[in-house]
């Protein structure tokens, strides 16, 4: 059959090539987190991206450098809300480093659990994010009511489920229950087993493969200068990781493995935290075996430790001691350090001045998704709008942490 | 093995490196501003210190060292991915100076250099898009800067002053008032169209529904109703 159009002239028949702008965000369902993107389009394609982040800016900075160091903690809680623990963790090891004091091992091995299981719980809610953007819900489920038993555990440690507060200079609020260790034995099958549910169910899924191959994609050259740190990095086939690269709290004595993608693509960001899970379970595992039920949790420094309450209302060194501490706080010795772990979205550093005074003068978060969210232009730039979604989501954009 | 880097930065160097020190295993290089572009290419480039990680760029305050040093501290944080060290580069700038961009060395130092203009105003030179990043664009003023108070607030709707007190910004009629309707209120008869207390404030006109002998047989319309002034009802329509 003849088509309609044969006599017509081809140019006739184009759409306008003007670019559209189109603003996605800051309020938008399928951006978790506020932010905006202006994208520039040519049909769907696009061809030009600018993010702009600092919508959920709360002048974490500016609010350490007017309390005590000890007081910085709920701030660095409200971080990177999905795993606040290893925010504790980090910033806990910055003051340390400054002050020059390590941790008793009862303590090193309680911060390795309580961080792999926020790491879990971190790795889970990105990867289910993932999954119910792309349309598969019921993994969405499944990871989210493992991600609620683990909170459950965190929440019999600490005492609240998401923003803890746990952590201190100098070792951690209180010592481990005596519940903690059947409760991680029972949680590591749990969660072996949604992840081979999701392995069945999702990851050879046609569609989701079409969706997330080869989409996205960063280069190793690229990334590096960017600053990309973390699944993401590791992803792309870097073997980078602050706790086999610069071990920390003993992380050298356990026996565990950096998964690492080839292409860079949301598909190798996907199943490098599914291997990472499997990964902290293994820690998990050695960590419980080794965890003492005896012993010191904090180190035993009256100028950074709070004494014991009985001992307060009863001596008074103790209360003098007490006084000092909230009232001036631990004072480091005067100085600047950056202290470095490994977060749930990649290298999350503290860098922190002291004056020698009870106050921070300077702290500075170095929030991995701040730098990832950057490469996050790099990756979404010629691809189709509707895979901003997938990409956005596999870079696990922080708002409390990218905007502080 | 990052000592050698610093050592190497001294040799290539020399009087441009203004000092080196090691504090807590953390190593750092006090750069010349003049020598910082120079510097941070140096040790990308060179095999020896191949710097191909970016990690962190930031500025601290000083205003106190002012005018004998310059005020703000630029520190950028590198790693080798091969050699595993790492090396923290400083530099000092005054209020206003400008100092070279490092966004052609790594792509990274982009939004950091942003961040570092938005929150401290260090200026960069030929940044390719040096905007305000986390604060919005109508904020005045460098918030990270220690003369900037932390109270101190820059609401985007101004509030607005009514005697003493300051209320926000939306008023009665603004915004979404279906929330601000005193609904006990009306139903026992009272007009006032928002909560008693901010109508109070506010000297809120009653709601145009109502029986019209409330606002007073000589009150306009559109003036306000006080309780305090003498021949107007009661505020809180004690007539009803």
């Amino acid at each position: 059959m003849e088509p309609i159009y044969e006599h017509e002239e081809e140019t006739a028949l184009e759409l306008p090539s003007e670019p559209m702008r189109l603003n996605m965000g800051p309020s938008h369902p399928a951006m978790h987190g506020t932010i905006k993107m202006q994208l520039e389009l040519d049909g769907e394609v696009i061809r030009n991206i600018d993010i702009v982040p600092g919508y959920l800016h709360r002048g974490f900075e500016k609010s350490c450098e007017r309390g005590t160091w000890t007081q910085c903690f709920p701030y660095v809680d409200r971080l990177n809300y999905v795993s606040p623990m290893l925010n504790n963790v980090g910033f806990a090891l910055a003051v340390e480093k400054l002050i020059g004091i390590e941790v008793p091992e009862r303590c090193k091995i309680y911060r390795v659990i309580l961080g792999e299981l926020a790491r879990i719980s971190d790795h889970l809610t990105c990867n289910a994010a993932g999954c119910m953007e792309l349309g598969a819900f019921t993994p969405f489920l499944w990871f989210v009511k493992v991600r609620d038993w683990i909170y459950d555990i965190l929440e019999q440690e600490t005492g609240a489920r998401i923003t803890h507060s746990f952590g201190r200079i100098g070792g951690m609020a209180k010592p481990p229950t005596d519940k903690l260790k059947q409760a991680v034995r029972d949680i590591i099958p749990q969660v072996d087993k949604v992840l081979a549910e999701v392995s069945a169910t999702l990851v050879r899924n046609r569609i989701f493969m079409d969706r997330c191959q080869g989409v996205g994609t960063l280069s190793q050259e690229r990334a590096l200068s960017l600053g990309v740190t973390g699944p993401m990095l590791r992803a792309t086939g870097v073997d980078y990781d602050v706790r086999k690269a610069y071990p920390y709290s003993g992380y050298e004595t356990y026996d565990f493995e950096i998964p690492i993608g080839h292409d860079g693509d949301t598909y190798d960001r996907f199943m490098v935290r599914m291997e990472e899970v499997r990964q902290s379970c293994r820690i998990l595992e050695q960590a419980i075996e080794r965890l003492p039920d005896e012993g010191p949790i904090n180190v035993d420094d009256p100028r950074i430790i709070l004494p014991e309450k009985d001992e307060v209302y009863t001596t008074i060194e103790a209360t003098i001691a007490h006084f000092k501490i909230v009232m001036e706080g631990v004072k480091p010795p005067k100085g600047t350090v950056y202290s470095y772990t490994e977060g749930g979205n990649g290298e999350l550093g503290f860098f922190i001045v002291s004056d020698g005074s009870g106050t921070p003068y300077r702290v500075r978060c170095r929030p991995p998704c701040f730098l990832n969210l950057k490469a996050a232009e790099d990756m979404i730039r010629g691809n189709m709008i509707a895979d901003v979604v997938p990409i956005f989501g596999s870079v696990n954009m922080i708002g409390g942490e990218c905007d502080r | 093995m990052s000592k050698q880097v610093l050592s190497l930065l001294q040799e290539r160097f020399g009087a441009k490196i203004l000092a080196v020190d090691s504090f807590r295993g953390d190593d750092e290089a006090h750069v010349a501003p003049e020598a910082w572009h120079e510097v941070a290419l140096f040790l990308r480039d060179d095999p020896a210190c191949a710097m191909d990680h970016f990690i962190d760029l930031t500025a601290v305050d000083y205003p106190e060292r002012e005018p004998e040093q310059p005020r703000f501290d630029v520190l950028v944080f590198l790693r080798s991915l091969r050699k595993k060290h790492r090396i923290r580069l400083k530099t000092r700038v005054r209020d206003g100076q400008q100092l070279d961009s490092l966004t052609s060395v790594w792509a990274g130092a982009n939004w950091t250099e942003r961040e570092a203009f938005d929150l401290f105003g260090v200026r960069f030179k030929s940044h390719p898009d040096l905007r305000r990043i986390l604060m919005y664009d109508e904020f005045v003023g460098h918030p990270l800067r220690k003369d900037y108070p932390i109270q101190k607030t820059q609401p985007l709707v101004a509030y607005r002053e009514v005697g003493a007190t300051k209320l926000p910004p939306f008023g009665a009629d603004e915004g979404t008032p279906f929330a601000r309707i005193d609904w006990l209120a009306r139903m026992q008869g009272r007009n006032q169209q928002v909560s008693p207390a901010i109508a109070v404030q506010q000297g809120q006109q009653p709601a145009l529904s109502i029986r019209r002998e409330d606002t007073g047989p000589d009150a306009p319309l559109g003036q306000p109703v006080r309780p305090d002034q003498p021949g107007q009802p009661d505020q809180l329509g004690s007539k009803a």
